[in-house]
């Protein structure tokens, strides 16, 4: 288990600063590598943060220990902005986020649960993860283990079918001990979401699939940690969605609700600007 | 109407008796190791008594899920489940397994090189008039093009039993299990002898004029090709090479210097298939022989009774007896 930093006395305080943490490593990283996922890794920052600063069990010395809680991306393309959240808590050291996507180097756009310490599987193909937490979640029932398991969705990704049957799969064996998180950051590649092809009703349609749907501002960090503290029992027979209202590209102006910086590359006098706001954010 | 309880062998007409497919043997061999092995558990998408699941499932309810029709789902719930130190049997149609589910394995499964095992069952052309949507000719093809993956093609029951329970005590990684519907005729006698291990081809008969390299269900029409062959003066070798992938090198390459003609027979396409990844082997030693491949020519089979198509498609004993001459110029 993970002992959180005891300097910062605010834990909202410290979540704030990890979640600039895996901002501003994602802008370094992403500069590397000449091409990456800024928005859909903005949008899910305070996310990140409040899951392995506040929320999750886990031992960075026994990565895979048995009892620890799970966490995966369905929307793996966001991986740039965990690596420096696992390595700051401790899975492997700082510097090997130095290698990010050069030849053979563990770290590339999508997580590998084979490469890295603290991923708990891959990702990549959008629509497996729920899939991946529904199997996660009957191993945990048939060892008698109390752990939970996080999925992390994109909104877009509610739009891939593998999705839905996870969904009611969930339902139908009474996950209780899955919790999926959607980070609706309302844009995808080719535009808004809403434009390119409609999920709403969201929350309507999660309840139609017999889970209990919370509604949360996913960059508001008392509400993430007062929903996460309050989730029913991992042993409750209804798995339960977060619907996150979150903004791609949040904390960086320019970025803000903007589907172009979904995969982007920044300009020197660019990076500049993003850092000094995010550095400069509340 | 719901029940019929005359099978007739020759023409396979369908009828409901499940009971009839003797060779789904996995639910039998999973049920036998399960108290040994609490960390086996089977799925299905909704066909848990067609593909011989059942016999599992009805004595470990809590550790047998059906998914409904959702293969994808079911397929990457699989990998999910073996991370947590499980070994998933994963049981449905072939054509919705290996073929439709094709992506899920590549990049849920065998990417991280989980211990799942996929059993896809009824494949070629064993749904007969069902029609494409129900063959299979691809799956052989698909799944060995994904690096991690074992793949075998057991000729009956006993071998699909004896290779379950080999992955089960002793293999590691990823496994596609490839069986037909399971109202063929056994090629092997249950004994206490193991007689199949993954990896290593079986030289079920022997001959010095050709080599037939057969799998699944191939295998029982190889070796009655072969009686029929050697009436005509040819004495064949039959192989059942069932494992295609790792693949037995040895026996292929000894077949090809001891026999210098080498034909392949599967229920599949020849392009991608047993015959491609023997013709790999042949091709990059140093060993010259005759070869061909037989199976579906780059086709999507016609509707009909299987009894029918195997005859039509020279898949029977006489029909590879008749390729086999063909091919040897007799």
């Amino acid at each position: 288990m993970t002992e959180v930093n005891t300097d910062i006395k605010n834990k909202v305080e410290l979540i704030k600063e990890k979640a600039k943490l895996s901002r501003l490593e994602t802008i370094r990283l992403i500069a590397k590598a000449k091409s990456g996922h800024y928005g859909s890794s903005f949008s899910s920052s305070e996310i990140f943060a409040t899951l392995y600063y506040h929320v999750m069990n886990y031992d960075p010395e026994n990565h895979r220990w048995k009892s620890r809680d799970r966490f995966v991306m369905g929307k793996g393309h966001s991986a740039v902005g965990v690596y420096p959240i696992l390595a700051d808590v401790g899975f492997f050291p700082k510097e090997e986020l130095d290698t990010y996507t050069d030849l053979g180097s563990p770290f590339g756009d999508h997580p590998d649960m084979n490469k890295i310490k603290g991923i708990d599987f891959g990702s990549g193909s959008i629509g497996h993860g729920l899939s991946v937490g529904v199997g996660m979640s009957l191993g945990a029932r048939l060892d008698n283990e109390d752990y939970r398991t996080f999925i992390l969705m994109g909104d877009g990704e509610m739009q891939e079918g593998q999705v839905w049957e996870a969904a009611m799969s969930a339902a139908n064996f009474k996950l209780g001990n899955l919790i999926g998180i959607v980070d609706n950051n309302k844009v995808t590649v080719d535009g808004h979401t809403h434009e390119m092809m409609n999920i709403e009703p969201l929350k309507e349609k999660w309840e139609s699939f017999g889970w209990n749907v919370i509604e949360v501002d996913g960059h508001n960090i008392e509400k993430l940690i007062e929903t996460f503290d309050n989730l029913p029992q991992a042993n409750s027979d209804i798995p339960t969605v977060i619907i996150a209202d979150t903004i791609a590209g949040k904390g960086v102006s320019f970025m803000e609700h903007g589907y172009e910086w979904h995969v982007a590359n920044l300009g020197e006098d660019d990076i500049k600007r993003a850092v000094e706001e995010i550095e400069g954010g509340q | 109407m719901t029940t019929q309880n005359t099978f007739h062998k020759d023409t396979w007409e369908l009828y409901k008796g499940l009971e009839m497919s003797k060779q789904l043997t996995s639910g039998k061999t999973l049920a036998a190791l399960a108290d040994e092995y609490p960390e086996v558990v089977a799925m299905s998408a909704d066909l848990s008594k067609p593909t011989g699941l059942w016999p599992f499932a009805k004595e470990y309810p809590e550790r047998f899920f059906n998914f409904g029709l959702a293969e994808k789902n079911m397929v990457t719930a699989a990998a999910g489940l073996a991370s947590t130190g499980k070994i998933p049997f994963v049981s449905t149609y072939a054509s919705f397994l290996g073929v439709l589910a094709a992506e899920n394995i590549r990049t849920a499964v065998a990417y991280p090189n989980l211990n799942v095992r996929l059993i896809g069952t009824h494949t070629g052309i064993a749904m007969g008039f069902y029609g494409t949507s129900h063959h299979a000719t691809e799956d052989i093809s698909i799944t060995r093009a994904m690096a991690n993956m074992t793949v075998i093609s057991p000729a009956d029951g006993v071998a699909l039993a004896e290779m379950i329970e080999e992955s089960v005590r002793t293999y590691d990684g990823p496994i596609y299990f490839r069986v037909s519907r399971g109202r063929e005729e056994p090629v092997y006698t249950e004994s206490k002898e193991v007689q199949n291990k993954i990896g290593k081809a079986n030289i079920l008969r022997d001959g010095s004029d050709l080599t037939i390299i057969a799998c699944g269900i191939e295998v029982l029409q190889a070796l009655r090709a072969a009686d029929q062959l050697s009436e005509a003066g040819i004495e064949t070798r039959v192989i059942d090479m069932h494992t295609i992938k790792p693949m037995d090198v040895e026996a292929v390459l000894n077949a090809a210097e001891e026999t210098g003609a080498v034909l392949t027979v599967e229920e599949h396409n020849i392009q991608g298939g047993l015959g491609s990844a023997v013709a790999e082997v042949l091709m990059e030693s140093n060993v010259s022989c005759k070869f061909k491949r037989h199976g579906f020519y780059d086709e999507n089979s016609l509707i009909g009774k299987p009894y029918h198509l195997y005859k039509h498609y020279k898949l029977d004993a006489e029909g590879i007896a008749s390729v086999a001459k063909e091919f040897l110029n007799k």
